[in-house]
Protein backbone atom coordinates (compact mmCIF):
# COMPACT_ATOMS: atom_id res chain seq x y z
CA UNK A 1 0.00 0.00 0.00
CA UNK A 2 2.73 2.13 0.22
CA UNK A 3 3.52 2.85 -3.15
CA UNK A 4 -0.44 3.72 -3.85
CA UNK A 5 -0.19 7.21 -4.91
CA UNK A 6 2.66 6.21 -7.21
CA UNK A 7 0.93 3.60 -8.74
CA UNK A 8 -2.09 5.26 -9.47
CA UNK A 9 -0.01 7.90 -11.24
CA UNK A 10 1.78 5.82 -13.71
CA UNK A 11 -1.55 4.89 -15.00
CA UNK A 12 -1.75 7.96 -16.63
CA UNK A 13 1.29 7.95 -18.05
CA UNK A 14 2.72 5.98 -21.01
CA UNK A 15 4.66 2.31 -20.55
CA UNK A 16 8.19 2.87 -19.66
CA UNK A 17 8.85 -0.40 -22.44
CA UNK A 18 9.38 -0.30 -25.92
CA UNK A 19 7.23 -2.33 -27.90
CA UNK A 20 10.39 -3.58 -29.85
CA UNK A 21 11.01 -4.35 -32.92
CA UNK A 22 8.33 -1.95 -33.60
CA UNK A 23 9.48 0.52 -31.86
CA UNK A 24 13.95 0.90 -31.32
CA UNK A 25 15.63 2.08 -28.77
CA UNK A 26 17.48 5.45 -29.90
CA UNK A 27 21.15 5.08 -29.49
CA UNK A 28 23.07 7.17 -27.32
CA UNK A 29 25.91 8.98 -29.17
CA UNK A 30 29.30 7.32 -28.75
CA UNK A 31 27.44 3.99 -27.66
CA UNK A 32 29.70 1.24 -29.13
CA UNK A 33 27.90 -1.16 -31.37
CA UNK A 34 28.82 -2.27 -35.52
CA UNK A 35 32.44 -2.76 -36.50
CA UNK A 36 33.36 -0.92 -40.16
CA UNK A 37 36.27 -1.56 -41.61
CA UNK A 38 37.23 0.68 -44.45
CA UNK A 39 38.75 -1.26 -47.38
CA UNK A 40 38.03 1.24 -49.73
CA UNK A 41 41.60 1.92 -52.19
CA UNK A 42 40.46 5.32 -52.83
CA UNK A 43 40.64 6.40 -49.23
CA UNK A 44 43.15 8.02 -47.65
CA UNK A 45 42.01 6.51 -44.78
CA UNK A 46 41.92 2.44 -46.04
CA UNK A 47 43.37 -0.78 -44.29
CA UNK A 48 46.63 -1.50 -44.69
CA UNK A 49 46.52 -4.82 -43.32
CA UNK A 50 49.04 -4.42 -40.55
CA UNK A 51 47.03 -6.94 -38.23
CA UNK A 52 47.41 -4.96 -35.17
CA UNK A 53 43.45 -5.11 -34.53
CA UNK A 54 43.92 -8.56 -35.28
CA UNK A 55 46.60 -8.98 -32.41
CA UNK A 56 44.90 -6.94 -29.52
CA UNK A 57 41.41 -8.14 -29.98
CA UNK A 58 40.31 -10.09 -27.06
CA UNK A 59 37.26 -12.23 -29.13
CA UNK A 60 38.99 -13.42 -32.06
CA UNK A 61 35.94 -11.55 -33.75
CA UNK A 62 38.27 -10.19 -36.59
CA UNK A 63 40.16 -12.34 -39.46
CA UNK A 64 42.55 -11.14 -42.16
CA UNK A 65 41.98 -12.95 -45.54
CA UNK A 66 45.35 -12.33 -47.85
CA UNK A 67 48.35 -10.60 -46.64
CA UNK A 68 49.09 -6.84 -46.51
CA UNK A 69 48.05 -3.95 -47.81
CA UNK A 70 46.13 -6.32 -50.49
CA UNK A 71 43.78 -8.64 -47.65
CA UNK A 72 39.94 -8.41 -47.44
CA UNK A 73 39.06 -8.36 -43.92
CA UNK A 74 36.39 -10.41 -41.93
CA UNK A 75 34.25 -9.32 -38.72
CA UNK A 76 32.76 -12.01 -36.76
CA UNK A 77 29.74 -9.95 -35.13
CA UNK A 78 28.81 -12.92 -32.74
CA UNK A 79 32.09 -13.27 -31.23
CA UNK A 80 32.26 -9.73 -30.76
CA UNK A 81 32.49 -7.81 -27.49
CA UNK A 82 32.22 -4.47 -28.86
CA UNK A 83 34.61 -3.24 -26.90
CA UNK A 84 36.16 -0.86 -29.31
CA UNK A 85 40.44 -1.79 -28.56
CA UNK A 86 40.59 -2.53 -32.39
CA UNK A 87 39.03 0.73 -33.03
CA UNK A 88 41.64 2.61 -30.72
CA UNK A 89 44.52 0.55 -32.14
CA UNK A 90 44.09 1.33 -35.74
CA UNK A 91 46.98 3.41 -37.17
CA UNK A 92 45.36 4.55 -40.17
CA UNK A 93 41.70 5.04 -38.70
CA UNK A 94 40.18 2.54 -40.82
CA UNK A 95 37.95 0.72 -38.73
CA UNK A 96 35.33 2.88 -37.05
CA UNK A 97 32.22 1.87 -34.50
CA UNK A 98 28.99 3.09 -35.80
CA UNK A 99 26.07 2.99 -32.87
CA UNK A 100 24.11 0.11 -35.00
CA UNK A 101 23.12 -2.21 -32.17
CA UNK A 102 20.56 -4.54 -33.19
CA UNK A 103 22.77 -7.00 -35.09
CA UNK A 104 21.01 -10.24 -34.08
CA UNK A 105 20.47 -12.69 -37.63
CA UNK A 106 18.56 -15.79 -37.38
CA UNK A 107 21.43 -17.47 -39.48
CA UNK A 108 24.95 -18.03 -38.62
CA UNK A 109 26.05 -16.43 -42.02
CA UNK A 110 24.52 -13.14 -41.35
CA UNK A 111 26.53 -12.65 -38.32
CA UNK A 112 29.71 -12.93 -40.82
CA UNK A 113 30.55 -9.56 -41.91
CA UNK A 114 33.03 -9.46 -45.23
CA UNK A 115 34.68 -6.05 -45.83
CA UNK A 116 36.41 -6.57 -49.27
CA UNK A 117 39.09 -4.60 -51.50
CA UNK A 118 37.55 -2.95 -54.32
CA UNK A 119 38.21 -0.44 -56.57
CA UNK A 120 35.24 1.09 -57.06
CA UNK A 121 34.43 4.34 -54.66
CA UNK A 122 30.68 3.16 -54.25
CA UNK A 123 29.73 0.28 -52.50
CA UNK A 124 33.67 -0.38 -50.85
CA UNK A 125 31.88 -2.12 -48.28
CA UNK A 126 29.91 -5.42 -48.93
CA UNK A 127 28.35 -6.99 -46.51
CA UNK B 1 19.27 -36.22 12.17
CA UNK B 2 16.08 -37.58 14.19
CA UNK B 3 13.08 -38.94 12.42
CA UNK B 4 10.83 -35.63 12.34
CA UNK B 5 13.43 -33.96 10.12
CA UNK B 6 13.38 -34.36 6.20
CA UNK B 7 15.72 -33.03 3.69
CA UNK B 8 14.90 -31.30 0.59
CA UNK B 9 17.32 -30.93 -2.39
CA UNK B 10 17.09 -27.49 -4.01
CA UNK B 11 18.48 -27.01 -7.29
CA UNK B 12 20.71 -26.39 -9.27
CA UNK B 13 17.83 -25.81 -11.51
CA UNK B 14 14.61 -24.47 -9.55
CA UNK B 15 13.06 -22.05 -10.59
CA UNK B 16 13.53 -19.53 -6.95
CA UNK B 17 17.10 -19.84 -7.83
CA UNK B 18 18.48 -17.35 -10.52
CA UNK B 19 21.26 -19.02 -10.92
CA UNK B 20 21.97 -22.70 -10.85
CA UNK B 21 23.64 -23.25 -7.31
CA UNK B 22 23.00 -26.60 -4.92
CA UNK B 23 20.95 -26.58 -1.79
CA UNK B 24 20.49 -29.09 0.91
CA UNK B 25 17.61 -27.93 3.18
CA UNK B 26 17.18 -30.46 6.31
CA UNK B 27 13.51 -28.94 7.92
CA UNK B 28 11.56 -29.95 10.72
CA UNK B 29 8.04 -28.88 10.02
CA UNK B 30 8.39 -25.49 8.73
CA UNK B 31 11.84 -25.10 10.27
CA UNK B 32 15.00 -25.30 8.96
CA UNK B 33 17.55 -27.09 10.99
CA UNK B 34 20.41 -27.39 8.94
CA UNK B 35 21.42 -26.35 5.18
CA UNK B 36 23.97 -27.77 2.98
CA UNK B 37 25.22 -25.47 -0.02
CA UNK B 38 27.13 -27.28 -3.30
CA UNK B 39 28.64 -24.30 -5.52
CA UNK B 40 30.54 -24.88 -9.19
CA UNK B 41 27.60 -25.08 -11.54
CA UNK B 42 29.00 -22.22 -13.56
CA UNK B 43 32.58 -23.18 -13.74
CA UNK B 44 33.86 -21.35 -16.67
CA UNK B 45 37.63 -21.98 -16.29
CA UNK B 46 38.72 -18.02 -16.38
CA UNK B 47 41.49 -18.27 -14.64
CA UNK B 48 43.23 -20.52 -17.15
CA UNK B 49 42.25 -18.62 -19.95
CA UNK B 50 43.69 -15.05 -18.08
CA UNK B 51 46.75 -17.55 -19.21
CA UNK B 52 46.32 -17.62 -22.51
CA UNK B 53 45.28 -13.34 -22.91
CA UNK B 54 47.82 -10.93 -23.40
CA UNK B 55 46.84 -8.25 -20.22
CA UNK B 56 45.14 -6.21 -22.30
CA UNK B 57 43.12 -8.86 -22.91
CA UNK B 58 42.64 -9.94 -19.92
CA UNK B 59 40.67 -6.77 -19.07
CA UNK B 60 37.50 -7.59 -21.33
CA UNK B 61 37.82 -11.48 -20.01
CA UNK B 62 37.71 -9.81 -16.42
CA UNK B 63 34.64 -7.86 -16.55
CA UNK B 64 32.62 -10.94 -17.91
CA UNK B 65 33.23 -12.43 -14.87
CA UNK B 66 30.39 -10.66 -13.22
CA UNK B 67 27.90 -8.72 -15.52
CA UNK B 68 26.71 -6.51 -12.79
CA UNK B 69 29.81 -5.65 -11.22
CA UNK B 70 31.87 -5.81 -14.56
CA UNK B 71 33.56 -2.06 -13.66
CA UNK B 72 34.94 -3.27 -9.67
CA UNK B 73 36.30 -6.51 -11.43
CA UNK B 74 37.75 -4.62 -14.06
CA UNK B 75 38.84 -1.70 -11.57
CA UNK B 76 40.44 -4.58 -9.87
CA UNK B 77 42.57 -6.04 -12.92
CA UNK B 78 43.54 -2.56 -13.61
CA UNK B 79 45.21 -1.94 -10.15
CA UNK B 80 46.67 -5.10 -10.18
CA UNK B 81 48.35 -4.66 -13.42
CA UNK B 82 49.01 -1.08 -12.88
CA UNK B 83 51.12 -2.43 -9.28
CA UNK B 84 52.67 -5.52 -11.31
CA UNK B 85 54.16 -2.23 -13.43
CA UNK B 86 54.90 0.01 -11.30
CA UNK B 87 53.04 3.06 -12.41
CA UNK B 88 50.12 5.32 -11.22
CA UNK B 89 47.25 6.25 -13.66
CA UNK B 90 46.65 10.58 -14.08
CA UNK B 91 44.52 11.81 -11.24
CA UNK B 92 41.74 12.39 -13.79
CA UNK B 93 41.78 8.56 -14.62
CA UNK B 94 41.44 7.95 -10.61
CA UNK B 95 38.36 10.38 -10.67
CA UNK B 96 36.93 9.48 -14.01
CA UNK B 97 36.84 5.78 -12.49
CA UNK B 98 35.39 6.54 -9.35
CA UNK B 99 32.28 8.22 -11.18
CA UNK B 100 32.05 4.85 -13.37
CA UNK B 101 32.33 2.41 -9.93
CA UNK B 102 29.67 4.40 -7.64
CA UNK B 103 27.19 4.53 -11.04
CA UNK B 104 27.63 0.81 -10.94
CA UNK B 105 26.99 0.71 -7.69
CA UNK B 106 23.76 2.73 -7.45
CA UNK B 107 22.75 1.00 -10.65
CA UNK B 108 23.57 -3.00 -8.34
CA UNK B 109 21.94 -1.33 -5.32
CA UNK B 110 18.69 -0.48 -7.46
CA UNK B 111 18.67 -3.95 -8.79
CA UNK B 112 18.90 -5.88 -5.77
CA UNK B 113 16.15 -3.62 -3.76
CA UNK B 114 14.21 -4.91 -6.95
CA UNK B 115 15.10 -8.17 -6.39
CA UNK B 116 14.72 -8.24 -2.92
CA UNK B 117 11.07 -6.99 -3.89
CA UNK B 118 10.14 -9.62 -6.07
CA UNK B 119 11.29 -12.57 -3.69
CA UNK B 120 9.08 -11.14 -0.86
CA UNK B 121 6.10 -10.88 -3.72
CA UNK B 122 6.19 -7.21 -3.84
CA UNK B 123 6.40 -7.42 -7.50
CA UNK B 124 5.47 -3.40 -7.62
CA UNK B 125 8.68 -2.40 -6.09
CA UNK B 126 10.52 -4.66 -8.42
CA UNK B 127 9.30 -3.22 -11.82
CA UNK B 128 9.47 0.78 -10.33
CA UNK B 129 13.37 0.22 -9.06
CA UNK B 130 14.21 -1.17 -12.26
CA UNK B 131 12.46 1.27 -14.50
CA UNK B 132 15.08 3.60 -12.92
CA UNK B 133 17.83 1.37 -12.91
CA UNK B 134 17.59 2.22 -16.82
CA UNK B 135 18.49 5.34 -16.32
CA UNK B 136 21.74 4.81 -14.81
CA UNK B 137 22.45 2.23 -17.31
CA UNK B 138 21.75 4.98 -19.92
CA UNK B 139 24.45 7.24 -17.64
CA UNK B 140 26.30 4.51 -18.16
CA UNK B 141 26.15 3.83 -21.60
CA UNK B 142 26.66 8.03 -22.42
CA UNK B 143 30.08 7.69 -20.62
CA UNK B 144 31.24 4.63 -21.53
CA UNK B 145 29.50 3.00 -24.77
CA UNK B 146 28.19 0.52 -23.13
CA UNK B 147 25.06 -0.35 -20.83
CA UNK B 148 27.00 -3.39 -18.85
CA UNK B 149 30.21 -4.23 -19.73
CA UNK B 150 31.84 -0.85 -19.41
CA UNK B 151 34.96 -1.23 -20.74
CA UNK B 152 36.29 1.82 -19.53
CA UNK B 153 39.44 0.75 -18.09
CA UNK B 154 42.82 0.55 -19.90
CA UNK B 155 46.02 -0.50 -18.42
CA UNK B 156 47.32 3.04 -17.18
CA UNK B 157 44.09 5.11 -16.69
CA UNK B 158 40.73 5.30 -18.73
CA UNK B 159 39.62 4.87 -22.46
CA UNK B 160 36.86 7.55 -22.55
CA UNK B 161 37.33 11.22 -21.39
CA UNK B 162 33.97 12.98 -19.50
CA UNK B 163 33.31 16.00 -21.72
CA UNK B 164 31.12 18.53 -19.84
CA UNK B 165 28.17 17.98 -21.92
CA UNK B 166 28.30 14.19 -20.55
CA UNK B 167 28.86 15.80 -16.88
CA UNK B 168 25.57 17.71 -17.10
CA UNK B 169 23.64 14.83 -18.12
CA UNK B 170 25.08 12.75 -15.19
CA UNK B 171 24.11 15.52 -13.02
CA UNK B 172 20.43 15.99 -14.30
CA UNK B 173 20.13 12.22 -14.21
CA UNK B 174 21.36 11.69 -10.61
CA UNK B 175 19.12 14.63 -9.09
CA UNK B 176 16.23 12.35 -10.75
CA UNK B 177 17.78 9.30 -9.08
CA UNK B 178 17.96 11.30 -5.45
CA UNK B 179 14.64 11.96 -5.46
CA UNK B 180 13.24 8.19 -6.36
CA UNK B 181 16.19 7.04 -3.70
CA UNK B 182 14.12 9.17 -0.81
CA UNK B 183 11.03 8.06 -2.43
CA UNK B 184 11.80 3.77 -1.84
CA UNK B 185 13.52 4.59 1.44
CA UNK B 186 10.21 6.61 3.08
CA UNK B 187 8.35 3.92 0.90
CA UNK B 188 9.72 0.62 1.80
CA UNK B 189 10.12 1.12 5.65
CA UNK B 190 6.84 1.90 5.25
CA UNK B 191 5.42 -1.10 4.14
CA UNK B 192 4.44 -3.54 6.72
CA UNK B 193 4.26 -6.85 4.66
CA UNK B 194 7.79 -6.17 3.63
CA UNK B 195 9.34 -5.21 7.67
CA UNK B 196 7.27 -8.28 8.37
CA UNK B 197 9.54 -10.58 6.38
CA UNK B 198 12.56 -8.98 6.68
CA UNK B 199 12.67 -7.69 10.42
CA UNK B 200 14.08 -10.61 12.37
CA UNK B 201 14.77 -12.77 9.18
CA UNK B 202 18.50 -14.52 8.37
CA UNK B 203 20.08 -13.03 11.33
CA UNK B 204 23.94 -12.98 11.72
CA UNK B 205 25.68 -11.75 14.63
CA UNK B 206 28.26 -9.12 14.42
CA UNK B 207 30.81 -11.90 15.82
CA UNK B 208 29.73 -14.39 13.45
CA UNK B 209 29.75 -12.25 10.65
CA UNK B 210 33.39 -11.74 11.72
CA UNK B 211 33.77 -15.35 12.10
CA UNK B 212 32.42 -16.67 9.05
CA UNK B 213 34.26 -13.68 6.52
CA UNK B 214 31.43 -11.76 5.94
CA UNK B 215 31.98 -8.71 3.36
CA UNK B 216 29.98 -5.90 1.91
CA UNK B 217 26.75 -4.99 2.73
CA UNK B 218 25.80 -7.95 4.35
CA UNK B 219 28.91 -7.33 6.86
CA UNK B 220 27.88 -4.14 7.86
CA UNK B 221 24.16 -4.75 8.11
CA UNK B 222 25.68 -6.71 11.61
CA UNK B 223 27.14 -3.63 12.59
CA UNK B 224 30.87 -3.93 11.86
CA UNK B 225 31.90 -0.79 10.32
CA UNK B 226 34.42 -2.34 7.51
CA UNK B 227 34.75 -1.03 3.64
CA UNK B 228 37.52 -1.43 1.51
CA UNK B 229 37.33 2.42 0.12
CA UNK B 230 37.88 3.89 3.86
CA UNK B 231 40.01 0.83 4.90
CA UNK B 232 42.56 0.96 1.90
CA UNK B 233 41.23 3.54 -0.61
CA UNK B 234 42.26 3.27 -4.12
CA UNK B 235 41.33 5.96 -7.15
CA UNK B 236 39.86 8.64 -5.53
CA UNK B 237 38.30 7.75 -2.19
CA UNK B 238 41.39 8.53 -0.86
CA UNK B 239 39.97 12.30 -1.01
CA UNK B 240 36.45 11.79 -1.16
CA UNK B 241 34.26 12.33 2.16
CA UNK B 242 31.66 9.41 3.04
CA UNK B 243 30.11 7.50 5.55
CA UNK B 244 30.16 4.11 5.76
CA UNK B 245 26.59 3.06 6.32
CA UNK B 246 26.03 0.24 9.26
CA UNK B 247 23.09 -1.43 10.66
CA UNK B 248 22.76 -3.06 14.16
CA UNK B 249 19.57 -5.18 13.02
CA UNK B 250 21.92 -8.38 11.75
CA UNK B 251 19.03 -9.12 9.63
CA UNK B 252 17.48 -8.81 6.20
CA UNK B 253 15.65 -5.47 7.26
CA UNK B 254 19.05 -4.08 8.02
CA UNK B 255 21.00 -5.36 4.59
CA UNK B 256 17.88 -3.57 2.95
CA UNK B 257 18.31 -0.33 5.36
CA UNK B 258 22.15 -0.46 4.65
CA UNK B 259 22.08 -0.61 0.52
CA UNK B 260 19.71 1.96 0.34
CA UNK B 261 21.82 4.28 2.82
CA UNK B 262 24.76 3.23 0.53
CA UNK B 263 22.86 4.86 -2.21
CA UNK B 264 22.92 7.80 -1.34
CA UNK B 265 26.77 7.68 -0.08
CA UNK B 266 26.93 6.80 -3.66
CA UNK B 267 25.09 9.28 -4.54
CA UNK B 268 27.33 12.06 -2.31
CA UNK B 269 30.68 10.37 -3.72
CA UNK B 270 29.49 11.16 -7.32
CA UNK B 271 28.79 14.94 -6.90
CA UNK B 272 32.16 15.22 -5.34
CA UNK B 273 33.93 13.68 -8.18
CA UNK B 274 32.14 15.49 -10.14
CA UNK B 275 32.38 18.78 -8.66
CA UNK B 276 36.32 18.09 -8.17
CA UNK B 277 37.21 16.71 -11.31
CA UNK B 278 40.78 17.48 -12.03
CA UNK B 279 41.90 18.12 -15.68
CA UNK B 280 45.11 16.74 -17.28
CA UNK B 281 45.78 13.53 -19.56
CA UNK B 282 43.20 10.49 -18.78
CA UNK B 283 45.98 7.24 -19.47
CA UNK B 284 49.56 7.03 -19.66
CA UNK B 285 51.72 5.07 -21.94
CA UNK B 286 52.64 0.96 -20.64
CA UNK B 287 55.01 -1.15 -21.47
CA UNK B 288 53.63 -4.65 -23.57
CA UNK B 289 55.46 -6.39 -21.17
CA UNK B 290 54.92 -6.69 -18.02
CA UNK B 291 58.32 -7.51 -15.07
CA UNK B 292 58.28 -10.47 -12.79
CA UNK B 293 56.15 -9.31 -9.88
CA UNK B 294 53.40 -10.69 -7.82
CA UNK B 295 50.47 -8.14 -6.41
CA UNK B 296 47.17 -8.38 -4.77
CA UNK B 297 44.68 -5.78 -5.41
CA UNK B 298 41.21 -5.23 -3.81
CA UNK B 299 38.44 -3.30 -4.22
CA UNK B 300 35.31 -2.69 -2.98
CA UNK B 301 32.60 -4.26 -5.06
CA UNK B 302 28.57 -3.42 -4.45
CA UNK B 303 28.69 -6.88 -2.97
CA UNK B 304 31.56 -6.24 -0.88
CA UNK B 305 35.65 -6.99 -1.01
CA UNK B 306 36.71 -8.50 -4.54
CA UNK B 307 40.41 -9.96 -4.00
CA UNK B 308 42.40 -10.08 -6.84
CA UNK B 309 46.20 -11.96 -7.33
CA UNK B 310 48.41 -11.71 -10.65
CA UNK B 311 51.78 -13.04 -10.97
CA UNK B 312 53.64 -11.51 -13.82
CA UNK B 313 56.75 -13.48 -15.47
CA UNK B 314 58.56 -10.59 -17.55
CA UNK B 315 55.97 -11.62 -21.13
CA UNK B 316 52.91 -9.86 -21.94
CA UNK B 317 50.56 -12.61 -20.60
CA UNK B 318 50.37 -13.52 -16.83
CA UNK B 319 51.76 -16.83 -14.92
CA UNK B 320 48.98 -16.78 -12.84
CA UNK B 321 45.86 -14.73 -12.06
CA UNK B 322 43.18 -15.72 -9.27
CA UNK B 323 40.00 -13.86 -8.90
CA UNK B 324 38.06 -13.80 -5.06
CA UNK B 325 34.59 -12.89 -5.74
CA UNK B 326 32.87 -11.12 -2.75
CA UNK B 327 30.01 -13.84 -3.19
CA UNK B 328 32.36 -16.42 -2.35
CA UNK B 329 32.97 -15.02 0.74
CA UNK B 330 29.63 -14.61 2.12
CA UNK B 331 27.92 -18.10 1.17
CA UNK B 332 29.76 -19.30 4.31
CA UNK B 333 27.50 -17.09 6.49
CA UNK B 334 24.55 -18.09 4.36
CA UNK B 335 23.88 -22.13 6.48
CA UNK B 336 24.12 -19.54 9.91
CA UNK B 337 21.74 -17.13 8.41
CA UNK B 338 19.14 -19.70 7.65
CA UNK B 339 19.25 -22.17 10.32
CA UNK B 340 16.57 -21.67 12.64
CA UNK B 341 14.30 -19.85 10.20
CA UNK B 342 11.28 -20.91 8.30
CA UNK B 343 11.48 -22.20 4.94
CA UNK B 344 9.31 -19.64 3.23
CA UNK B 345 12.31 -17.38 4.34
CA UNK B 346 14.76 -19.22 2.41
CA UNK B 347 14.32 -17.17 -1.02
CA UNK B 348 14.62 -13.70 0.66
CA UNK B 349 17.82 -14.92 2.69
CA UNK B 350 19.42 -15.82 0.14
CA UNK B 351 18.72 -12.91 -1.72
CA UNK B 352 19.96 -10.63 0.97
CA UNK B 353 23.36 -11.76 0.47
CA UNK B 354 22.78 -10.51 -3.22
CA UNK B 355 24.50 -13.93 -4.92
CA UNK B 356 26.09 -14.10 -7.55
CA UNK B 357 27.39 -17.24 -9.22
CA UNK B 358 28.78 -16.84 -12.35
CA UNK B 359 31.36 -14.81 -9.61
CA UNK B 360 31.73 -17.40 -7.36
CA UNK B 361 33.13 -20.74 -9.43
CA UNK B 362 36.57 -20.78 -9.64
CA UNK B 363 37.61 -24.35 -9.16
CA UNK B 364 37.15 -27.34 -10.26
CA UNK B 365 39.58 -30.12 -10.96
CA UNK B 366 40.03 -31.54 -14.31
CA UNK B 367 42.03 -35.06 -14.50
CA UNK B 368 42.99 -35.34 -18.34
CA UNK B 369 44.45 -38.33 -17.54
CA UNK B 370 41.55 -40.33 -16.14
CA UNK B 371 38.91 -38.07 -18.09
CA UNK B 372 37.34 -36.96 -14.57
CA UNK B 373 36.21 -33.52 -12.90
CA UNK B 374 35.78 -33.15 -9.55
CA UNK B 375 34.68 -30.24 -7.07
CA UNK B 376 36.39 -30.66 -3.81
CA UNK B 377 36.32 -29.21 -0.29
CA UNK B 378 39.49 -27.67 0.85
CA UNK B 379 40.68 -30.66 2.82
CA UNK B 380 39.87 -32.64 -0.22
CA UNK B 381 41.80 -29.72 -2.30
CA UNK B 382 45.21 -29.72 0.09
CA UNK B 383 45.26 -34.09 -0.22
CA UNK B 384 45.09 -33.59 -3.86
CA UNK B 385 48.00 -31.08 -4.23
CA UNK B 386 50.31 -32.84 -1.33
CA UNK B 387 49.61 -35.92 -3.16
CA UNK B 388 50.22 -34.12 -6.64
CA UNK B 389 53.57 -33.17 -4.97
CA UNK B 390 54.36 -36.58 -3.96
CA UNK B 391 54.34 -35.63 -0.15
Amino acid sequence: MAMRDECAKSLLKKPSTLVYPFEKYESIPGSRGKIVINTLESSDNKCIGCGLCIRVCPAFALEMIGKGPTCDMKWYAGRCVFCGECVDICPRSAITQETTYDLADSNQDGLIYDYKRKRNPEGNVKE
Amino acid sequence: MSDSTFTIPIGPQHPALKEPEHITVTIDGEYVVDVKVRLGYVHRGGEKAFEARTYTQGLYLVERICGICAMAHQLCYANNVEGLLGITPPRRADFIRTIIAELERVHSHLLWVGIAGHEIGWDTLFMYTWRDRELVLDLMELATGNRVTHATNAIGGVRRDLTPDMINQILKGMRHLEERVKYYAKAVPAERTVMKRAVGVGILKPQEAVDLCAVGPTLRASGIKRDIRKDDPYSAYDETPFDIITNDGCDVAARVLVRVGELFESLKILDYCIEHLPSGPIRVRVPINVPPAENVSIVEAPRGEDIHYGKSNGTDKPERYKVRAPTLANWASVPTMLKGGYVADLPITLAAIDPCMSCTDRIAIIDIGKRKKWVGSTDQLRRHIKKCHGK
